[in-house]
């Protein structure tokens, strides 16, 4: 529960989610930042606004019919809270700020988990890379991995396989 | 002896931000620390911090602290005295500063303390073994030292210190068994980076504590059981973990023990951590020549700690006769209050209303 552990639930997920529809069509982001931090850096990363947020300690909105994608939030966000998701014919793609090193390498098979660090599915990874502008400001890297698109709204984090 | 206009005491980002304001509206200011670097807390946070994006957010802890430590040394107006500690305070207004074999004497006309916090200890057996730690400690030796002090940890208290270093741990490529918190829900955590050790497959016990550590000389296994809501030990409950460091992240508390010597008026205010020494919003003391800032003013974070360094710099320097921008102290007071509207800063609220309350009866 989110106002016990910080996990939230699917209640809370809701009032954030794209619509299924949106998923489809392109890349969008979303937030899974509830609670009143005096925190802003998502808003002013976004090229297209849309972002917006009344005041510093307000949850953020985000408009994703304007969102085209770009990932910009998911590396500026301070509280790595926020992923962009994508379903595209057969796959699921769901893009994450990753700050462990080594990196994965493109192609690598590895265990997505979800909230609370359960093996979910496999995973690879399609893409490995950061936005120069952003990656100046926050040196976050973008990990994108390939899952089935029913687990899009599940995964949130991977596992390296371990390497003998 | 040395007669600056301004002392500043610690060089965390409210002793910094206290310095440049002062010497940017003109004051001279010496500004010791007892270590060799300056930044304080910041020089071992690796995640990014929030707050405004237009005043920094966003950028990780320690670059935060290179930008300030940058402006300080290249400030003509502050000479900085790094590797000296502060020992001494004495009623006729001189301080003393240890330098290896001698003692640097200080008479300025003002004074900021902002000597930061010390980390809280708690009770169980064997707490004195080897590889029972604070958080701060676990944190310094790895993010400063590059030295990973053991393999498996469990981590007590669930407030942010704990889980970030969790998380930081993690990086290091450490073995997290878990976080626990005596609580029955997060002892202070944000939800988002709580959220973030939880999908790393760091499990959060709640209403959980330790007993007691054990091992052949040093930690090898700690020993937990669960309490019920009137933090009553509940048998059946028992909980072993195989970790050789136990990480104490139970809260921390004002490091005001110069001032105590000066006899500032202080006062128990536990949702500030402790002790801590009356203050106005200017961060001025019952003595008019002192301030206090940042976590020694009662425990908070960083952005507030800089914005208190800055409003207490400029006040200072106001004092004693130099044209301040009188637009900007009002902004910086203005944007402290608008950062602790957020219900994660009622605690702290509370804490400040009461210390306010605390002159009138004075
Ligand atoms: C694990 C952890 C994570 C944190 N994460 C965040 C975060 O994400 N965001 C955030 O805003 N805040 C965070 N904080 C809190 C933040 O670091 C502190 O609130 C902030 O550093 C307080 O600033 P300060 O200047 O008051 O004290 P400090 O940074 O503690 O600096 C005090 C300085 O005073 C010096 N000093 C003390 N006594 C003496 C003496 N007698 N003589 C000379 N020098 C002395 C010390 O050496 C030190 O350099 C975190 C803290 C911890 C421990
Ligand atoms: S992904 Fe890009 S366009 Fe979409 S909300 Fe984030 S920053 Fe804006
Ligand atoms: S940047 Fe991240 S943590 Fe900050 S308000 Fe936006 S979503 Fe929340």
């Amino acid at each position: 529960m989110i106002d016990i552990d910080g996990v939230p639930t699917e209640r809370d997920l809701k009032n954030s989610a794209p619509s299924e529809d949106r998923i489809r069509r392109k890349p969008v982001a979303l937030h899974e930042c509830y609670q009143d931090i005096p925190c802003d850096p998502c808003v002013y990363s976004c090229p297209v606004n849309a972002i917006t947020m009344k005041t510093l300690i307000s949850i953020p909105e985000i408009n994703h019919e304007k969102c085209t994608g770009c990932s910009a939030c998911v590396a500026a966000c301070p509280g790595i809270a926020i992923f962009m998701v994508e379903k595209k014919d057969e796959d699921g793609f769901v893009t994450l700020a990753y700050e462990f090193v080594p990196l994965p390498a493109v192609g690598e098979l590895v265990d997505g988990l979800d909230r609370r660090g359960c093996i979910v599915c496999e995973a690879s990874v399609s893409r490995v890379f950061s936005l120069p502008g952003i990656e100046k400001k926050t040196k976050t890297t973008l990990v994108r991995l390939r899952v089935p698109p029913e687990k899009v709204m599940e995964v949130r984090f991977f596992r390296r396989r371990v390497q003998a | 002896m040395k007669e600056p206009d301004v002392l500043v005491v610690g060089g965390g980002p409210a002793g910094m931000n206290a310095a440049l304001a002062a010497a940017e509206s003109g004051a001279s200011v010496v500004l010791v620390d007892r270590f060799a670097k300056l930044g304080g807390q910041l020089v071992k946070q690796t995640h990014k911090f929030f707050g405004w994006a237009d005043r920094g957010a966003g950028a990780r802890g320690i670059e935060l602290a290179q930008k300030w430590s940058h402006a300080v040394l290249a400030q003509p107006q502050v000479e900085t005295y790094l590797g000296k500690e502060m020992i001494g305070a004495y009623r006729d207004g001189i301080w003393l500063v240890a330098d290896q074999e001698k003692y640097i004497k200080i008479k300025p006309k003002r004074t900021v303390i902002a000597t930061g916090a010390s980390e809280k200890m708690i009770l169980f057996e064997n707490n004195d073994l080897p590889g029972v730690y604070g958080a701060g400690a676990v944190q310094t030796l790895m993010n400063s030292y590059g030295i990973l002090p053991g393999e498996h940890y469990l981590i007590v208290g669930s407030g942010n210190v704990g889980v970030i270093v969790a998380y930081q741990l993690l990086q290091a490529g450490a073995v997290v068994r878990a976080v626990i918190d005596v609580l029955p829900r997060l002892g202070g955590a944000y939800w988002v980076h709580a959220a973030k050790i939880q999908r790393a497959g760091i499990p959060i016990l709640l209403q959980r504590t330790i007993t007691g550590v054990y091992g052949n000389q040093k930690v090898e296994r700690a020993e937990t059981v669960g309490v019920d809501d009137k933090f009553r030990l509940i048998p059946g409950t028992e909980r072993t973990f195989r970790v050789d460091v136990v990480c104490l992240a139970v809260g921390l508390t004002p490091l005001s023990d110069l001032l105590f010597e000066l006899g500032i008026q202080e006062y128990y205010i536990p949702e500030l951590g402790g002790f801590v020494p009356w203050h106005d919003q200017t961060g001025r003391t019952n003595r008019k020549d002192l301030f206090v800032v940042g976590d020694v003013s009662g425990i908070e974070e960083a952005t507030t700690a800089s914005l208190q360094g800055r409003i207490a710099g400029l006040t200072a320097a106001s004092d004693l006769g130099y044209a301040v921008d009188e637009q900007m102290r009002r902004r910086l007071i203005e944007a402290l209050a608008e950062f602790r509207c957020s219900t994660l800063s009622q605690n702290v609220c509370s804490g400040l209303d009461r210390l306010a309350g605390k002159e009138a009866s004075q």
